[in-house]
């Protein structure tokens, strides 16, 4: 783990995600995704339309309750953004919480 | 969405009376086939699964609450019973700290987005202190329902 001393490091990072998998963004995924967004020491949210919700809390994730097709906007501000960004969009579109989308959606 | 929607206030239990985590879900699922929101005969088969999902990864979030849950065919919505264990229980809590309130949900299998509903407001209102507060001063079944039609009223409270 980098320590975000350099000024290059302390990037704002944004993009937004969209959930794939049938079952959205219950507990198991927000825990992966918790897990992941732990390992990064920079500040990252995720908000929709209503709430903004700390990446690194279990409880703040599953209030966003974000069903199959939910956008969701992800924000990264400091040390390694871009990566934990990055990552975290993997673990969502590409990955899908390694769960299945619904049926006949296609991958 | 409310809790009155899919709480099952007969389900309540006040003082769990027990330390042991398979045996407060157990408690749980009897409670909610007793009131008739679960199929007598599925009650088992629920119990089991919850204690099998608990054990791939605990729901214990932390703040002494633990949300078991599981999705089953026996239900078409979904509904809720709760727990309170004075002695606190051994929930293997991601701050490894005792659980004193347990919230059981058994959602239907075919409707995820009624699953993740009922979760969100679940955690809307056990974040907040005051709420679990209130909650663990809850010593009867009727106390319990009139926090939580109060909280029903009151969506940002």
């Amino acid at each position: 783990m980098q320590t975000g001393e350099g000024i290059l490091e302390n990037l704002v990072c944004e993009t937004s995600v969209e959930i794939k998998n049938a079952e959205g963004l219950h507990m198991r995924p927000a825990m992966k995704f918790v897990d992941l967004a732990s390992q990064f020491e920079c500040e990252i949210s995720v908000s929709n339309d209503e709430m903004k919700a700390d990446a690194k809390s279990i409880m703040e994730m599953s209030m966003l309750a974000a069903t199959y097709g939910t956008r969701l906007s992800l924000k990264a501000e400091g040390a390694q953004a871009q990566e934990a960004v990055k990552a975290l969009k993997e673990l969502v579109e590409v990955r899908m919480f390694d769960e299945p989308p619904p049926e006949g959606a296609g991958a | 969405m409310r809790f009155q929607d899919f709480v099952c206030f007969e389900g309540t239990i006040p003082e769990l009376g027990t330390v042991e985590r398979d045996g407060a879900i157990e408690a749980l699922v009897s409670a909610l086939a007793e009131a008739g929101r679960i199929p007598e005969e599925s009650s088992q088969e629920i119990a089991k699964a919850v204690i099998d999902r608990e054990n791939e990864a605990s729901t214990g979030m932390g703040k002494g609450v633990a949300i078991p849950h599981v999705k089953h065919s026996a239900v078409d919505s979904v509904v809720a019973a709760i727990g309170q264990s004075d002695a606190g229980i051994d929930f293997k809590a991601l701050d490894e700290q005792p659980v004193y309130m347990v919230i059981l949900l058994i959602s239907p299998a075919n409707n995820p987005d009624n699953h993740l509903q009922a979760m969100e407001l679940v955690f809307k209102h056990l974040q907040k202190e005051k709420f679990r507060k209130f909650l663990r001063q809850c010593r009867t079944r009727e106390r319990l329902e009139d926090l939580l039609k109060e909280a029903d009223e009151n969506p940002s409270w």
